[in-house]
């Protein structure tokens, strides 16, 4: 039972990143129906600027607390500056160009900014300045940190913003018309294009909080962080129904569990044949068996006969 | 109907260029070797990544599924050979033996993919087929233990190069007093694997099979209500686009004398589907050029930065690795900024392309 409880606890931290990580892939997704490669990678940056700020403020004497919401806050506009660019200068030129045009772009994307991040932060790996005092907790057998607490708080307070912005603002309308039929709500005098950058910035701004919660959750940071996780979000997004934002975030906690469970199991399970190393594969072995089973994800609608 | 009749016909009409074509590919190994055995072995890659991007071209080129796991299968015939012909089991089979054996295992790997996956539309399958290739990868990494079967990360070694009788590709031989290196040999092995691969593109694209991946490209509905067996259809392109994916595989086992599951990452796949891409997809001439563009244009990188920057600052300022791989990143961006299509995109692509936009 403790592992159990353990494992659950662990899982929905995580699963909790992959949600808001996966949040920014279905949205973009939803409304022009691009896979963007590159959104891991703005993730990534959005650590490192975290990172980069902390560190540069950790001697000024300001209480903890206040420098990491200062690093949060510039990561979460360097982000949206990012992704409203990414919008601009990769995408939008290529709209109505063959459908796998933007993908390769994407995926250029995603390589340039890896090696920018490179370039500026180096190639090895970056510990992050622990500036909460870790506080741990006991319930019931199993151990949480006030870490995990604040980042389950904090992504739950995010997505109900979300699901605020998305179901009660103008904004959010425009949105929702857009997804559903671009010409139409564009007549209905939505301004599309501005629909489609806001979905980029908003995506990025949950990708950059989402990659303070790694840094700080495993205090440490990669120039190539961003692909793993990204390629994992990306999953949570298509386990949910991709463009279906309820379904991101189920996606995304459902997959965080499951993969705790299974790094927690696998050996008992198979008789210690596999052992935890095959974390990495639970996610898509799921994955392909709820695909088989419900072709448009746990929560999607079905598609049109567009291949 | 105009196109079928263009097809068929150059072989005829454009003699000199074939004569041409055929000069320059006998000159290639040697001219390369003016600048090192590392320029053959480049000029190798270039033509095994033509193969690669050939069978998967079929896969997405004409039958328009987005297989983003492509490299699994390659994966999975480097393996066979290596496990085959390497003292890792004691084994040393033929080659002839083990490359139908790595093709029919990739094949067979295919349609275990492909069955169950196949009524997943586009993106859902692109993603289902990616997360193939990582399982696969990880299985490679991890299966050493309990049972040592690909012996891990650290790969397999050692593996032996093809061999007919006592003619080993992987010596010099002198033939009429001139001396032809291991890579060399490698190379002439693959141009003739990549002028199989080239034929049977051309005969698929206008075969009743090809004209089917065509109308599932184009609507699968249609095709479907016209009688085509579409799954039965699909699961073929599936199946064909993996042998020659076990085959290229098997060729790089030998090849290389090494594999690790490293030589297989995802990034591989997204390469290899890049080159379909971005040169032309379904586009035959397109898909070879972005092929061997793409091989070659990081290695020119590789040599022309370091001086460049020498020259230009004085010394080295930006780390030439991560430079190398940000141009690299940059210029597939620019290609389909100004090129959607691809860079010779088939004509018939081009005129839709140009219609839907008017």
């Amino acid at each position: 039972m403790d592992t159990l409880l353990q494992q659950l606890i662990n899982g929905l931290t995580l699963g909790a990143v992959y949600a808001l990580v996966a949040l920014g892939y279905t949205m973009v997704y939803g409304i022009i129906g691009l896979i963007n490669f590159a959104h891991g990678e703005v993730v990534m940056i959005g650590t490192m600027v975290a990172f980069t700020v902390i560190v540069s403020l950790a001697g000024s004497g300001m209480p903890p607390l206040m420098i990491l919401g200062i690093g949060l806050l510039i990561s979460v506009l360097v982000c949206m500056a990012l992704g409203w660019s990414l919008e601009r200068v990769a995408y939008r030129p290529l709209r109505g160009a063959p459908r796998l045009t933007p993908l390769i772009t994407a995926i250029g994307m995603s390589m340039v900014l890896q090696n920018v991040a490179m370039i500026i932060w180096g190639r090895n790996y970056i510990t992050f300045p622990p500036m909460i005092e870790k506080h741990i907790f006991t319930v019931g057998g199993a151990t949480f940190t006030n870490v995990q607490v604040a980042i389950v708080t904090l992504a739950a307070l995010v997505m109900s913003g979300l699901i605020y912005l998305v179901h009660r603002t103008r904004l959010g309308m425009a949105m929702r018309a857009t997804a559903q039929n671009p010409q139409v709500a564009s007549l209905m005098g939505v301004d599309i294009n501005r629909v489609i950058a806001m979905a980029f910035v908003i995506g990025s701004a949950l990708g950059a909080v989402a990659g303070c919660m790694v840094g700080s959750y495993y205090e440490i940071a990669h120039y190539q962080m961003g692909f793993m996780l990204g390629l994992k979000a990306f999953t949570a997004a298509v386990l949910g129904g991709i463009g279906n934002l309820a379904g991101a975030m189920a996606g995304g906690i459902l997959l965080g569990v499951i993969e705790a469970l299974g790094a927690g199991y696998i050996g008992q399970l198979t008789g210690d044949f596999l052992g935890s190393h095959y974390q990495d594969i639970f996610a898509f072995i799921v994955l392909i068996v709820v695909l088989m089973f419900r072709p448009s994800g746990l929560f999607g609608e079905r598609t049109g006969d567009r291949a | 109907m105009n196109d079928q009749v263009k097809t068929s016909v150059p072989w005829q009409r454009h003699w000199m260029a074939v004569v041409l074509i055929g000069v320059v590919l006998l000159a290639v190994p040697f001219v390369a070797a003016l600048g090192g055995q590392a320029w053959v072995r480049i000029a190798n890659f270039a033509i095994l990544y033509v193969f690669l991007a050939l069978g998967l071209n079929i896969v997405v080129g004409y039958a328009g599924l987005l297989d983003l796991g492509y490299v699994a299968f390659y994966a999975v015939g480097a393996y066979v050979y290596a496990l085959l012909a390497s003292p890792h089991f004691g084994l040393h089979l033929p080659f002839w033996v083990i490359l139908p054996v790595g093709a029919g295992i990739a094949c067979i790997f295919g349609m275990l993919l492909g069955a169950p996956t196949l009524k997943l539309r586009g993106d859902y399958l692109a993603i289902v087929t990616l997360g193939f290739g990582e399982i696969i990868r990880i299985f490679l990494n991890n299966l050493n233990a309990p049972i040592n079967v690909t012996n891990g990360a650290q790969g397999i070694t050692l593996i032996d190069p093809i061999r007919i009788g006592d003619f080993s590709f992987a010596d010099t031989t002198t033939v009429l007093g001139v001396a032809i290196s291991g890579p060399q040999k490698y190379y002439f092995l693959l141009v003739a694997l990549a002028i199989m691969v080239i034929i049977v593109n051309i005969r698929l694209q206008n075969s009743r099979v090809g004209r089917a991946w065509q109308a599932i490209r184009e609507d699968e509905v249609a095709a479907k209500a016209c009688g085509i067996n579409t799954r039965n259809i699909k699961l073929l392109a599936f199946a064909m686009g993996a042998s020659f994916g076990g085959i290229a595989g098997g060729v790089f086992s030998a090849m290389q004398g090494f594999v690790s599951p490293e030589s297989f990452s995802l990034m591989e796949s997204i390469t290899i589907l890049a080159m379909v891409v971005l040169g032309g997809m379904g586009h035959i001439p397109g898909v070879i050029l972005g092929a061997i563009l793409l091989t070659a244009l990081p290695e020119v990188l590789r040599y022309g930065i370091e001086p460049l920057q020498q020259a230009v600052f004085g010394r080295m300022i930006i780390d030439p690795e991560s430079l190398r791989m940000l141009i690299f990143g940059l210029s597939m961006v620019l290609v389909m900024r100004f090129r959607p299509a691809g860079l010779w995109p088939s004509p018939q692509r081009r005129r839709e392309l140009a219609e839907s936009a008017n």
